[in-house]
């Protein structure tokens, strides 16, 4: 009864800073693009996290979606209309079509195999997005678009950081949603033991396949919010490299963890923020907190307290 | 046109002996020590670092026996320090750390010997081509393939006639029996992981002969080692070495009719083989899931 008391509690602090970032940003050393960078990547990790923390399939390669969804977006911008939420709508479906199509040939392997298949297949697309210079602007990355104004907000930073912060919403009610739902618990249930389901007659491959998709439309959502956010859709989105990151991402929060991706991207966005401004070695920082966190904390942030408070 | 081909071929054959090297080593310790290693550029580029840096006291033949030994000698501390921790965990885990490991190797490789490329040099007489009509086929080239097939014909050697090569194949069978019939499976898997990080080091050194040496060069012979690992077939050793001279020379002769896909090529041979024969060419049903 304490426990839940208390989580309601930290729910509401938590939302109620979500809510007044542009306010107080700017005192902490931070600035308001930088939360949208947050909110961006933990709605990324939280897609992933369907697939890896609640259904058990190790992806390596979702920046793929991210990035799918990113230049889907910018090219729209850029080349079709001049409406924001159409070109990221259509960027999210590119995406997420994408990681449709693709789920049911990275699911006939499981296990360290399905990593390696992920991430080759990530790999794929980062390097059309280098070679296909007259389509995507290759490895300089497209640029020659801008978040267009919505009904008649002009979408300055504080302005996008909501809008922001209403598509995180949406994407966590939709995770929330399924994972609450008998598809949800179909999909802890293969987590749990596949074979089991095998048996009891459910074709674990498709839903192996149906998480992947859904992971990898949340994923290309926020890649369509990043491309906005940046008004830029690098290469860089789509290689393997981000995959990693949102995977890192999801580990330090804590991967049972429904809200770990949040208060991992909440650790990793500034961390790596922090660290690049002050050293040129922030990559070994980057790397020490992958070996570290993943040596000493593998439960993550969330996993360390929830294990504390319950001894 | 045919001379055309065929000299894409052949430059696809040494990419893909690279990528083989590579792709052996990752297998090896995919195979008994469970781990994917992401850090196995950063070791095939330290060990060509290496080289470079031993190459003025010991020449290029020095440097290539000692680099790959040094290679070793620095992936026995890593996997003393982090990734024997990581066996028994989820293989979430293993990925996790040798990524970071391979961000810490890039960065120290940039660090010391800086962002800007170096060349490694070999001796003269390896750089003349061996023929006038082929002129692309250049002593170091066929040095590359020879040792290609001579260090993998070495590791199937051991693997075949020595003790600790029977290990490590019963290992790869059966972990735990080989554990409760008395071998100590922890030094096993270290030796393991050595032999495989010497494996990226040899390719590193070759490499760094005819691409040159830039600190991020791991990152672009990791990927299709991957590959190679796929369409060979997981478990295979004979499945990798082949899967990366298969990609190697498709990659090489799509460069001689359409250059932009040459990566791409890569990639889709990968789904195909997963559409038509998930396991690979040589792979074992079922392994590792």
């Amino acid at each position: 009864m304490i426990a839940e008391q208390r989580n309601k509690i930290v729910m509401g602090v938590a939302a109620l800073l979500l809510l007044t970032v542009p306010f107080w940003a700017g005192y902490v050393g931070g600035y308001t693009d930088l939360a949208s960078r947050v909110l961006i990547y933990a709605l990324a990790a939280m897609g992933l996290n369907l697939l890896l923390g609640f259904t058990g399939g190790l992806s390596f390669g979702h920046a793929a979606y991210f990035g799918l969804g990113a230049y889907g977006t910018g090219l729209m911008l850029a080349d079709v209309t001049n409406n924001t939420l159409l070109a990221l709508l259509v960027g999210t479906l590119v995406g997420g079509l994408a990681a449709l199509l693709l789920g049911p040939i990275a699911v006939r392997r499981r296990g360290i195999y399905f990593s390696m298949i992920t991430i080759a297949i990530g790999q794929m697309f980062y390097f059309i997005a280098v070679r296909w210079n007259s389509f995507t602007g290759g490895e300089d990355g497209l640029t020659g678009f801008s978040r267009q104004p919505i009904l008649g907000l002009s979408l300055n930073s504080t302005q996008f950081y909501y809008m922001v912060l209403i598509f995180f919403c949406l994407g966590a009610l939709l995770l929330w949603t399924i994972l609450n739902s008998p598809l949800g618990h179909t999909f802890v249930a293969i987590r749990e033991n596949q074979k089991r389901l095998t048996f009891l007659g459910i074709r674990v491959d498709r839903y192996v396949a149906l998480s992947f998709a859904i992971s990898g439309v949340v994923c290309a959502l926020a890649g369509g919010l990043n491309a906005l956010l940046d008004n830029f859709a690098s290469p860089d989105d789509l290689r393997y490299t981000l995959s990693g990151n949102f995977l890192i991402i999801v580990v330090l929060g804590g991967m049972r963890n429904f809200w770990g991706p949040l208060v991992g991207a909440a650790i990793f966005v500034l961390v790596q923020n922090y660290v690049s401004a002050v050293t040129q070695n922030w990559m070994t920082v980057i790397g020490l907190v992958f070996v570290l966190s993943v040596m000493f904390f593998p439960l993550g942030v969330l996993g360390f307290f929830r294990r504390r408070s319950r001894a | 046109m045919l001379l055309d081909i065929v000299f894409n071929a052949f430059n696809g054959l040494i990419q893909g002996s690279f990528y083989a090297l590579m792709a052996i080593g990752l297998s090896l310790i995919l195979g008994l020590n469970g781990v994917i290693n992401f850090a196995h550029g950063g070791f095939m580029a330290l060990a060509g670092y290496l080289a470079y840096t031993l190459d003025p006291y010991t020449g290029f033949w020095g440097a290539l026996i000692i680099g790959p030994i040094l290679a070793g000698g620095i992936g026995y501390i890593v996997e003393q320090l982090v990734v024997r921790r990581l066996y028994l965990r989820d293989p979430l885990y293993s990925l996790l750390a040798t990524f970071g490991l391979a961000l810490i190797l890039q960065d120290m490789l940039r660090t010391i010997w800086g962002a800007q490329g170096v060349p490694l040099s070999i001796p003269d007489f390896l750089n003349q081509p061996v023929s006038n009509t082929y002129f692309f086929v250049t002593g170091y080239r066929l040095l590359v393939v020879a040792l290609a097939i001579i260090s993998t014909g070495g590791l199937f050697a051991i693997l075949r006639y020595t003790r600790l090569g029977v290990r490590i194949r019963a290992g790869n069978a059966d972990l735990e029996t080989i554990s409760a019939l008395g071998v100590n499976i922890y030094l096993l898997r270290s030796a393991n992981f050595v032999l495989g990080i010497m494996f990226a080091g040899l390719a590193g050194i070759l490499a760094a002969g005819q691409l040159g040496l830039t600190p991020t060069m791991g990152d672009e012979l990791i990927m299709p080692s991957f590959v190679a690992i796929v369409v060979g077939g997981v478990g295979s050793l004979f499945g990798s070495l082949l899967g990366g001279l298969i990609i190697g020379v498709a990659s090489g002769v799509t460069t001689a009719f359409y250059p932009a896909a040459s990566e791409v090529v890569i990639y889709l041979i990968m789904g195909v083989m997963l559409i038509v024969r998930p396991r690979g060419l040589f792979g074992q049903e079922g392994l590792f899931e």
